[in-house]
């Protein structure tokens, strides 16, 4: 009978162990805290907020353009690969994102949202970019599919960008290779309910706006 | 016999007199393996000779130590010829003649070629990179070409 050796310890993984999450600590995007908005506004709203009362017009206030901004999210078409084909789906008639207010539309500078839709190569990563920069504030980013999230399967090949939020801050992540429709519709329906708490006293949302 | 009924057999029998340093294999679709010198002469011979009008592919193979091979196929579509080409260049050699004078179909293919693998075709009207970015470091396709190799801030 043989005799079996030791059975080798397996160390319980430490999330702060993997190189990946190391890296991706360091080098993703982040939001910067505040809306951008002038210094002459600021002063405005906060003039009117300390006013005795004015907290009801601001908040109202608040919630209106909240409502606003929710409610007619455009997104601009940007398609980059597989992924694109599902984004489409979602736009078209099926599942007919427009009754969500959403207009997909050609141009970044009349649209709020970027959904990156696919593999990010190094050659394209400078265009995104510019894409993104073109588009006017306040604006989000929702990367859809592992390869925009993580590189997905092509993480370790020799052309491909380690994950969008390398380039950009990324709002919602996405995940699924690629998506279906129903997932994406789910993304973009939290990205919603994190616009929804956008200006609460002029900071952009936690991540969960659930616990806001 | 007219260039545009060449069959493989007689495709077999025209490179063996022609180019006695090659290798023939295959029976209808044939592999032939030809020395670097004989590269241009023998697109020049399969086109004119055993009409191969037809440039399908070109690319390389690394086999690290032993050097570089190139690859290319050429296709008679009158007679379902096929003819794929070897050559092996040689341990440390980076250079090959181009096919561009034969065939122009080569002329993107050997920007791939060069791009992937570094290989300089000798006669290439514009040999820039075609896939990757001007400013790119190193052939990716190599074999000493690291996976992992860094390209700040992207990867």
């Amino acid at each position: 009978m043989a005799i079996k050796g030791p059975v080798p310890q397996i160390p319980v993984p430490v999330w702060r162990n993997f190189k990946d999450l190391q890296e991706w600590e360091t080098l993703h995007q982040k939001r910067p805290e505040g809306d951008q908005h002038s210094k002459a506004f600021d002063a405005v709203t906060e003039g009117i907020h300390s006013f005795p009362g004015g907290f009801l017009v601001t908040t109202v206030a608040d919630n209106f353009f909240n409502w606003a901004r929710k409610s007619s999210v455009w997104p601009v078409t940007f398609g980059l690969a597989c992924c694109a084909i599902e984004m489409m789906a979602t736009f078209a008639s099926r599942f007919d994102i427009e009754r969500l207010g959403m207009v997909p539309w050609a141009s970044p500078r009349h649209s709020d949202l970027m959904i990156v839709s696919g593999t990010v190569t190094i050659k394209m990563a400078p265009m995104l970019k510019r894409i993104y920069d073109q588009m006017p504030d306040p604006k989000w980013a929702v990367s859809m599919g592992s390869c925009a999230n993580s590189g997905g399967p092509f993480r370790h090949g020799y052309h491909v960008v380690k994950g969008v939020d390398r380039i950009i801050p990324v709002d919602v992540y996405v995940p699924g290779c690629p998506p279906p429709p129903e997932s994406l519709l789910n993304g973009l329906l939290l990205l919603q309910d994190q616009i929804s708490h956008f200006r609460r006293t002029g900071k952009r949302a936690d991540p969960n706006p659930k616990e806001d | 016999m007219s260039s545009g009924t060449v069959t493989a057999d007689q495709a077999r029998t025209l490179i063996g007199e022609r180019f006695s340093g090659s290798t023939v294999e295959g029976t209808t679709a044939l592999t032939v393996t030809v020395t670097p010198d004989a590269w241009l002469p023998f697109a020049t011979f399969a086109k004119e000779t055993l009409g191969c009008r037809f440039f399908s592919f070109l690319s390389a193979n690394d086999w690290k130590d032993e050097g570089l091979e190139v690859v290319a196929k050429v296709d008679n579509t009158d007679t379902n010829l096929a003819i794929l080409v070897k050559s092996r260049l040689g341990a440390g050699v980076t250079t090959c003649a181009s096919l561009v004078p034969v065939y122009r179909g080569a002329n993107w293919m050997e920007r791939e070629c060069y791009d992937m693998f570094g290989i300089r075709f000798e006669g290439h009207p514009d040999l820039r990179r075609i896939l990757l970015q001007d400013d790119w470091v190193g052939h990716p396709l190599l074999k000493s070409y690291s996976v992992d190799t860094p390209y700040p801030p992207y990867r």
